[in-house]
């Protein structure tokens, strides 16, 4: 089992997008490798201007509360996802993007964000990253 | 040898394991890494990363909510 934690960004939700990038640069910061499979609401978050489109996975209120959360974030001193997503690249985790949903959903790889995408692909490759992986998550 | 420091006064998690580990991939052997900030959790876990990559830790401080890690790169 190598060192490597493995997680499938399947919820588009903001919370839920800022725990995947979370674990993951935690992961990498402790001298893990990270791989992140991005698949269905999580893919369209690395849409070009998509990344902070997500709402909050509970008390959305239409917006309101997530306008609220990101108040209370930004005074504790959370940084956005946007940097996040940077610090992952740079830290050598592999973003990788799922081809069926962008097939599904219309999504042409020019509507994406190229410059943090690794690799699109299919299940086969999050099986290979994921049976070497001692962490895998489903977020 | 090249002393290398890093502020992440105010930052939370994940930012001061993350800039630790960002400020060791760019030090070269026999350099010091010097970590400073305010966030309770990472003065724990940074020596945690510090062990995992199989690093020397030199010392931790802390005053007034304030801590210092030194690690040798």
């Amino acid at each position: 089992m190598s060192d490597k934690t493995t997680i499938i960004v399947h919820s588009g939700d903001m919370d839920k997008i800022y725990s995947a990038l979370i674990i993951a640069n935690g992961a990498l910061a402790m001298g893990m490798e990270a791989s992140l499979f991005f698949t269905f609401w999580g893919l369209l978050r690395l849409k070009k201007g998509g990344l902070e489109k997500g709402p909050l996975s509970r008390k959305n209120m239409l917006g309101f509360g997530k306008f609220v959360m990101e108040e209370k974030m930004k005074k504790v001193g959370v940084v956005s996802l946007e940097k996040l997503l940077q610090d992952c690249k740079e830290l050598g985790g592999k973003i990788l993007a799922c081809d069926m949903t962008m097939e599904i959903m219309g999504i042409k790889k020019e509507d994406m964000r190229e410059d943090l995408i690794s690799e699109y692909c299919a299940v086969g490759t999050y099986i290979n990253e994921a049976r070497e992986s001692s962490i895998t998550l489903f977020i | 040898m090249t002393l290398i420091r890093v502020d992440c006064t105010g930052e939370t998690c994940p930012v001061p394991l993350v800039e630790t580990r960002k400020a060791l991939m760019k030090a070269k052997e026999n350099d010091i890494v010097e970590v400073v900030g305010t966030h309770p959790a990472s003065k724990k876990e940074i020596p945690m990363a510090v062990e995992a990559l199989g690093l020397e830790l030199l010392e931790i401080q802390e005053k007034d909510g304030v801590w210092k890690i030194r690690i040798q790169r």
